[in-house]
Formats: C-alpha cells, sequence, structure tokens
C-alpha cells in the first residue's frame, strides 16, 4: 500500500496521471497539482457557513407570491410543500420537501462531520466517510428543484388579473444556499480522509 | 503490486479520491479496474464508447437548441393560454436581484447543458474518427468534467412535474415539446457520462497528439 504522496509523487485529481512531487501543473490535462488542497478544510468552512445564513432566510421569507382575483398567499419553502401535500399530491410534496429542506439539513451535516473527522485525525471507517461524500456531490445538486419551480411558475403564471405568481426573496436565498453548499463540498479534499489510517503492511493493492 | 520504483511513471494512476498508487495495468473492455482502499472506479474502457458518445452529444446539442424555442409548459385559465419557453424564464424574475436566479438557472438547465455537448464532440470527434486530436481538444474535455455537476437538465425536467401538480388547482397545464426534448435530453447525457472513461479518453488524447508530424504531449512544469 503505497500512496503516491508516499511515493513522492502528486496525483492529478482530475486525470489521474502522477508526476514528481514539485511539479506546478499536470501535463496531461494542464490542471494545477497539490497533494492535498492547500486550506481544504478552511475552504469547505468558509462555503459552509455561507450556505448557512443563506439558508436561514431561505426558509423564512416566501419563495413565491402567489396573487389571484380573490386573494394573496406567501409561500414559504415549507409551506409551498404542505399546500401541495393538502391537495393530495403526497408523493411531490415528498419530493419537493426531500429536495428543499431534508437534502440541505443533511449535507450541512454530513459536511460539518467530514471536516470534523478530518480535523480530529479520526482514524474510523474511511470507506464509509468515502461514501458519504460521494452521496453528498451527487445529491446537492437536486435541492435546485425548487429554485427552478420559482422560476418556471413566474415566467407561466401571467394571466393578467385572473392569477399572476411572482418569485420572493427566498428563492435568491436559497439558490444562493445551494451553490454555496456544492462549493464547500468540492472544496473538500477527500484525500486527506486516508491521510491519518496507520498504514497496514501487506495489504497489496492492484 | 510491484513497488511503484518499479514501473514507469506514465503506468502508474493515482486515485484521484485517497491518493493510493496502482498499476494501470491494461483493462479488458467491459471491465473495470476498482480502487483497492476506496473503490473509486479508476479505469472502465467501453469498446465503441467514442462512437456512441460523439452521436449523442450531438443530438444534445440539436436538442438544447430546438428546446430554446419551443414551449415547455402551457397554461389554460379562464379562456387565457399562455405558453413559455426558456426565454420567457431567463426574463421572468423581473429586476432587481432575482434577476440573477433567473439568469442562473437558464445558465444550469441551457447553456452549461450546451456548452458540453460541444467541447465534449469537439474533444471525441478525432478519436471516433481516428484523426488526430484537434488543438484544445484536452482544454475541452476537461471543462466538460468539470462543468458536469452544474447541468441539472434532469432536475430541471423535475421541476416541471412539480410545477405542473402545484398550480393545478389555478389552471390547467399541459406539458410543450420542449419539456420531453429535456427528458429525452436527460436520458442521453446521463448514457454519455456513462460511457465514458476519463482515463481511457486521456490515454486516446495523448495517443492522437502523437501522431507523425505533431509534437508530444506539453511536458510538465516544474518547479525551480
Ligand atoms: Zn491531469
Ligand atoms: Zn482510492
Amino acid at each position: 500500500m503505497t500512496t503516491a504522496r508516499q511515493a513522492g509523487l502528486v496525483t492529478c485529481r482530475t486525470c489521474a496521471r502522477v508526476w514528481p512531487m514539485q511539479t506546478e501543473s499536470c501535463g496531461r490535462c494542464g490542471m494545477p497539482l497539490t497533494s492535498r488542497e492547500p486550506m481544504s478544510l478552511q475552504r469547505v468552512w468558509a462555503w459552509w457557513l455561507a450556505g448557512l445564513v443563506c439558508y436561514i432566510p431561505a426558509n423564512l421569507y416566501p419563495m413565491l407570491v402567489t396573487e389571484t382575483l380573490t386573494s394573496r398567499s406567501d409561500d414559504t419553502i415549507i409551506g409551498g410543500a404542505i399546500e401541495i401535500a393538502r391537495h393530495g399530491d403526497l408523493g411531490i410534496a415528498l419530493i419537493v420537501l426531500i429536495a428543499s429542506v431534508f437534502i440541505p439539513v443533511i449535507k450541512f451535516i454530513a459536511i460539518g462531520y467530514l471536516a470534523l473527522s478530518v480535523r480530529m485525525r479520526s482514524q474510523k471507517t474511511p470507506v464509509a466517510r468515502m461514501h458519504l461524500f460521494e452521496v453528498i456531490e451527487f445529491i446537492g445538486r437536486w435541492s435546485m428543484i425548487d429554485v427552478f419551480v420559482v422560476a418556471i411558475l413566474s415566467a407561466l403564471v401571467q394571466l393578467s388579473v385572473v392569477a399572476s405568481i411572482q418569485p420572493g426573496p427566498a428563492a435568491l436565498a436559497f439558490a444562493l444556499s445551494v451553490i454555496f453548499t456544492m462549493f464547500s463540498a468540492k472544496s473538500f479534499d477527500p484525500r486527506l480522509i486516508w491521510d491519518y489510517l496507520p498504514s497496514r503492511a501487506g495489504q497489496g493493492a492492484s | 503490486m510491484a513497488s511503484p520504483q518499479d514501473v514507469p511513471r506514465a503506468e502508474l494512476i493515482g486515485c484521484p479520491n485517497c491518493d493510493l498508487l496502482h498499476h494501470a495495468k491494461h483493462v479488458a473492455d467491459g471491465e473495470r479496474a476498482i480502487c483497492s482502499r476506496c473503490h473509486t472506479v479508476l479505469i472502465a474502457p467501453r469498446a465503441a464508447a467514442y462512437n456512441r458518445a460523439l452521436a449523442l452529444s450531438v443530438a444534445n446539442l440539436i436538442l438544447v437548441v430546438a428546446a430554446v424555442f419551443h414551449p415547455f409548459l402551457e397554461i389554460h385559465a379562464a379562456g387565457i393560454v399562455n405558453r413559455v419557453s426558456l426565454l420567457d424564464v431567463a426574463t421572468s424574475f423581473g429586476s432587481g436581484a432575482l434577476v440573477v436566479v433567473s439568469v442562473t438557472s437558464v445558465a444550469m438547465i441551457l447553456l452549461v447543458p450546451l456548452l458540453r455537448a460541444v467541447f465534449l464532440a469537439y474533444a471525441l470527434a478525432p478519436l471516433a474518427l481516428q484523426h488526430r486530436a484537434y488543438p484544445g481538444a484536452r482544454w475541452a474535455f476537461r471543462v466538460t468534467q468539470q462543468m458536469k455537476p452544474w447541468a441539472m437538465t434532469e432536475i430541471f425536467a423535475i421541476g416541471c412535474a412539480v410545477a405542473l401538480v402545484k398550480v393545478a388547482d389555478l389552471a390547467r397545464l399541459n406539458f410543450g415539446p420542449a419539456f420531453w426534448m429535456f427528458i429525452v435530453l436527460s436520458a442521453f447525457v446521463l448514457l454519455v457520462d456513462r460511457s465514458l472513461c476519463s482515463w481511457s479518453i486521456w490515454a486516446a488524447l495523448d495517443e492522437a497528439e502523437q501522431e507523425p508530424g505533431r509534437g508530444t504531449a506539453p511536458a510538465p512544469t516544474v518547479r525551480p
């Protein structure tokens, strides 16, 4: 079991080729090379915090403002999901709840846990933590559903006085929160998970 | 595995996720080489992947362009019909800071998938047609990989379905042709991304640039 770093090499995270440690950029794909991303955890926390700060107004302010002849309603993220559920579309309500509430909250917790575990030099369950990181990277984008729904409805429901839908301030806050947490996950260098493991001799790699 | 000192550096592959070194042996078509420590797929060559990926990329390009000009949803309410295309979405957030949201949305739904299709076709065409690599092919392929998480056609398609349900009591909505184009596009993008093996393509680009009459791959820059 030898890592590139132990062999005096640096791995390109884009194309997987290895170069001598001091190489500045990959000769194959041109990406800058770093054995471990410098300041990885600091950047993770900075984007994480920015995402969290945006997530609060995203839940307090309305995503959608619906005006009809007789009424006007402001829907927050959770309010909108409850509204859909009241109409009997439990499946769709569940999709919205998962994408807009469940995924962002899980993401904040999971990224925080990964960054802390690396900081505390945890040696436990590296494979499970690696999988967690992959899941986080995969599901993060799906939170954009609610933003797209707001964009679609604001363009679509412009029926003069009969009904109109306008985006609320939470749409911007929520979009920023999703994008910032995607940056946060991207800033995490998963190679850090493996750095503090006790080296186990005799484990052949092929 | 032999110790890394015994293997030429060009034959080593480092795991992008855990930094473990492996010997990049020849992997048979349809098989996969997986990192022994973190199980990341390192090499997974697919024969004929270039032809198919090229054909699908061209199809994606046509789909994205066609989808711009067709409505993806139409609404019927109180005798009024309104059809919206993505161009309407781009301009829907009126004024102020919310414009950022509509512009970002349209970039993720249209612009990023469009650029990915163009760049991928550009990088893969010489590999599929067995020509020399076009200038900038490496850059084009790298950008395609980097843009991957920001292309959100499939998420937009689900968003259309949610929107349909959300205003069900307000008006009657129908899917327009662009919606179905996005469904097909999402499936094609998934097929392309699944069939492409990054390591094999980089190796093929190395080869395609080293054909007679061409220079060798650029030398790595080393700090003094
Ligand atoms: Zn590289
Ligand atoms: Zn690995």
